[in-house]
């Protein structure tokens, strides 16, 4: 296939991208002060993808957005930690040194495709728009750009489309725009945010191949975020689980799927259809309901819904621990 | 279904479909066509614009040419709209006036729009403590009744014709404000501005060509309804004497001219009044029709 950017080095896999440290994100309400991020650590290597797993607002896409600084302020605030890419602290850089990396080095895909996409302008301009602003190119020299990167996300008579508005594309198309949009300046790292929750699941099927066929391609290193586990087993690396904005559990996910450390995440798997196991087996939902971010318990945020408490649970809460090759638990009980 | 079938598939459906080769303009204008009321006023405000640019080519007489032998001649053929006081042209003197009433229009609401949109956006988007100041400036501006406001201007500035489109274009500022202020916060929230600005889009860059192109159609529909009310406005302040000077053409100076014949000669006053009123309705029409042509919430 002719590709005009470098394919993946085997070399670069293991050079580190994106290290999150203690990464804090606060919302400040009326009603309180809520801990949407809170102190949560991760690596990325060059190329790889990690899924990103929790349960609706347990602090998946606040702390995605956050990398990019694009949490709204106010209400909410990066409190803490830091994100090194590519040797510099997105966190601390400045407004312009930010910009430059959004889009360009980093790029985002968002949940709802036929909202992220500006109705009045045609997609061409919109593709066209990262193009300007990173590569150099004007508005006319991006067409056949255009063109190219509608191709290549799999949208036919690619020349014609370009001059179409949104509304005339379905969503999973306008996804495929989306996909465009963000692989057009070949970033480092794409950060997909449930990009197939609004789509139907044929189409869900279909956008996630285009992902990780062109991304494996160019060598870009995704962050999936999504709640079905089913995406991440598929198409995905590394693992990392997150519960009441915390890591609860980060590993290869073969490892994660196959020995599951902490408590949430074995409820997750378990409440989970699974072809790799009995068809007779119930599922098993986890008891009782994700806690109130605002008044949050002083020791393990999952203590109300745990199987396996003890006394210091509820004392103090754990630290990610490694337990296995790569493989990071953050629970007081061992749990094999 | 592979792939392959299944975007051809999906090509053969966006070639059926008939909306695919029409732009947006088109769009809006077959939606406007349906409307039988809206379709009388964009006749007659495409009227009232051709008899504007083509003023000498459809006047059937000098507008300024007077002959008080024959002052308030009622109509006849050479002079279908009769005669006023001086013994001028009514009718050469309506199309004439309709050039004054086009620029005031365009000039009050080019002022409204180039002022007051950018005030309301930025207010909107930076929102905390520039909304604030901006907001509270723009209701001392509201608080105060627009005429009065156009008055006090006039008082200030002078009368005359450049001072009457001044005037009333800055009492429109905070109305195009408050418009542009609350369609952005509405689109401010909206995913493809965060999904901009993921992509490095400026804030500059967001307001110009994200925000203002999706909160234009209120404001073309206000802007609409606004030339109305402008004409109107200059007519009134030209019938207190405070616009034009007497010899030009200008419908509401023509009223007040023909005011005091109004028992001998019903016509000196009437026609341009009339005019005023079918060139207020046309424009009415027209901003209603566009308002519902223009709904995104009608969008299929």
């Amino acid at each position: 296939m002719n590709c005009p950017y470098g394919v993946r080095r085997e070399s670069q896999k293991n050079m580190s991208l994106l290290q999150v440290r203690d990464l804090k994100t606060y919302f400040y309400t009326d009603a309180g002060v809520i801990k949407a991020v809170d102190r949560v650590s991760y690596d990325l290597k060059e190329g790889e993808t990690l899924g990103l797993v929790g349960e609706s607002g347990c602090g998946k896409s606040v702390g995605a957005l956050s990398i990019l600084r694009l949490i709204p302020n106010p209400p909410g605030k990066i409190v803490g930690g830091e994100a090194i890419f590519e040797g510099k602290d997105l966190l601390r850089i400045s407004e312009d040194e930010i910009r430059q990396i959004r889009g360009n080095r980093i790029a985002m895909i968002f949940q709802e495709p036929m909202t992220s996409l500006n109705p009045v302008l045609t997609i061409g301009l919109q593709i066209a728009e990262a193009l300007e602003l990173h590569r150099g190119f004007d508005k006319k020299g991006a067409r056949g750009e255009v063109a190219r990167l509608l191709r290549m996300v799999g949208i036919p008579d690619a020349e014609r489309r370009i001059n179409d508005y949104p509304h005339q594309f379905s969503g999973g198309m306008c996804q495929r725009v989306m996909i465009a949009m963000g692989l057009s300046c070949n970033p480092k790292l794409l950060i997909a945010d449930e990009p197939t929750t609004a789509v139907d699941v044929t189409i869900q099927a279909q956008l996630l191949e285009v992902i990780k066929e062109l991304t494996s391609r160019l060598g870009t290193a995704v962050i999936l975020i999504t709640h079905n586990l089913g995406v991440v087993a598929r198409h995905v690396n590394r693992m990392a689980v997150m519960y009441a904005g915390r890591m609860v559990e980060v590993g290869p996910s073969v490892e994660v799927y196959a020995h599951p450390r902490h408590p949430y995440t074995i409820g997750l798997l378990a409440s989970v259809p699974r072809l790799d196991q009995p068809r007779k087996e119930r599922l098993v939902p986890i008891d009782g309901q994700p806690p109130d971010l605002i008044h949050l318990p002083p020791g393990c945020p999952f203590l109300p819904r745990c199987s396996r408490r003890m006394e210091r649970c509820s004392v103090e809460g754990p630290e990610l621990r490694e337990v296995g090759r790569d493989h990071m638990v953050s629970c007081w009980a061992d749990i094999d | 279904m592979t792939q392959a079938q299944n975007t051809n598939h999906t090509e053969k459906l966006v070639k059926n479909s008939e909306f695919k080769e029409r732009g947006p303009i088109g769009e809006v204008f077959r939606r406007l066509s349906k409307r039988v009321t809206a379709m009388m006023g964009l006749v007659i405000v495409v009227l009232f614009f051709i008899s504007a640019l083509l003023a000498p080519h459809l006047a059937p007489h000098d507008p300024y040419e007077h002959s008080l032998a024959h002052k308030l001649a009622t109509p006849s053929w050479d002079y279908p709209l009769g005669r006023d006081e001086l013994g001028r042209c009514i009718l050469s003197r309506i199309i004439y006036g309709a050039r004054i009433s086009l620029l005031i229009g365009l000039i009050v609401i080019s002022i409204g729009i180039f002022i007051g949109v950018p005030i309301g956006v930025v207010s909107a988007y930076y929102g905390g403590k520039v909304d604030f100041i901006v907001q509270r400036f723009v209701d001392t501006m509201l608080a105060f009744p627009g005429i009065l406001l156009a008055l006090l201007l006039i008082a200030i500035l002078g009368v005359g014709l450049h001072n009457v489109m001044i005037a009333v274009g800055i009492s429109t500022i905070p109305i195009y404000a408050r418009l542009a202020r609350s369609s952005v916060l509405a689109m401010k929230a909206r995913q493809f501005v965060e999904a901009a600005r993921s992509i490095g889009a400026s804030n500059l860059r967001i307001i110009l060509q994200h925000l203002i192109p999706n909160s234009l159609s209120p404001i073309i529909v206000q802007s609409t309804l606004h030339m109305a009310t402008a004409i109107l406005w200059a007519a009134g302040l030209g019938f207190l004497g405070l616009g034009v000077s007497p010899p030009t053409a200008e419908w509401g100076a023509m009223l007040n001219g023909g005011r005091l014949y109004i028992r001998v000669a019903y016509h000196v006053a009437t026609f341009p009044g009339l005019m005023i009123f079918i060139t207020v309705l046309g424009f009415n029409l027209l901003g209603d029709g566009l308002r519902d042509a223009l709904d995104p919430r009608l969008k299929t």
